[in-house]
């Protein structure tokens, strides 16, 4: 993958599949990293699974024998001088369950890769997912840009947020914050 | 500014646009976005789908959905057709040109674009 808002949108995949309602996007970047965390209310992973999670071969899918989301990003950050961090509390063990993930890049590092598009990327989460709050920040040393789905829902009602038309005014909308900040 | 006001404008003309919708769709496209997918382009691949159904007013009858791996990794991305009494579609190795002539041939047309089908990729 040669955009972390690909890694971005991948992990954040996880975060859907565990069966999430709100799922917080965060991302900073300051002179020498950047940052991102994505965090979740979703099933939460046990011990066992939070063990075996680096290993390439370990996965719960039925499809497939491999498991390469976390091992790509754990690769990447670590090739910046980065690294990755994952903490979860499974839904058998606390009713305040959910899993937070957090990677950490070296920015000027020649191994970094562009951010990319991550408008695309919160596009294609809330398309796949409109019923989840996806709550999303970027924040910059003179700023910030954010999204909150729970607070466009308000104003929609029964309308779906993956509506094409809402979803253009949610990538124009962003594009115009990232624009006053740069 | 894309302004909170210009979404309730926006709001104002969908609603009446949906309140005319007479069923929810007789097909369904789906785009794999698991590791393999989103790692192979299926970003681009979902996105153009969205668009040039929009663009072509077919949202009535079409709708387009993501879903995770289905195991056949090598061959992503990979979209699904699934239409109303007809045999499921596969494409394979998708990029979002051969998704606007998928929209035109298949969707609009009724003729699936064979040469992107897992079948011809088989052989």
């Amino acid at each position: 993958m040669n955009e972390l808002s690909l890694y971005i949108l991948d992990i954040t995949m996880n975060s859907v599949r565990a069966g999430s309602s709100e799922i917080r996007i965060t991302l900073t970047e300051d002179d020498e990293h950047v940052t991102f965390s994505v965090s979740d209310n979703g099933c939460g992973m046990t011990k066992e699974q939070l063990e075996k999670l680096e290993n390439p071969f370990f996965t719960t899918r039925k499809t497939r024998k491999v498991g390469l989301g976390i091992p790509f990003l754990k690769m990447l950050a670590e090739m910046t001088g980065g690294n990755v961090s994952i903490s979860s509390v499974h839904e058998s063990e606390s009713c305040d369950h959910g899993t937070t993930t957090k990677a950490v890049f070296g920015k000027n590092h020649i191994d970094f890769i562009p951010l990319g598009d991550i408008v695309e990327t919160l596009k294609t989460l809330i398309q796949g997912s409109p019923e989840i709050n996806f709550t999303f920040t970027h924040t910059f040393p003179n700023g910030e840009v954010s999204l909150d789905c729970s607070q466009l829902r308000e104003i929609l009602g029964d309308i779906s947020l993956a509506e094409p038309e809402i979803l253009n005014w949610i990538g124009e909308n962003l594009r115009e914050q990232y624009d006053e900040i740069r | 500014m894309k302004s909170l006001e210009e979404l309730m404008a926006i709001k104002a003309q969908m609603q009446d646009k949906i309140a005319v919708r007479t069923s929810t769709g007789n097909t369904r496209i789906v785009v794999g976005m698991a590791t393999c997918g989103i790692a192979a382009g299926a970003r681009p691949v979902l996105n153009a789908f969205v668009e040039g159904i929009s663009a072509e007013n077919l949202g009535d009858n079409v709708t387009v959905t993501q879903t995770g791996c289905i195991g056949i990794c090598q061959y992503e991305p990979v979209v699904e057709v699934y239409e109303k009494d007809k045999e499921k579609v596969t494409y394979v190795k998708m990029t979002a040109d051969r998704a606007k002539e998928i929209i035109e041939k298949h969707i609009k047309g009724g003729k699936p674009v064979t040469e992107y089908t897992i079948g011809a990729y088989k052989k």
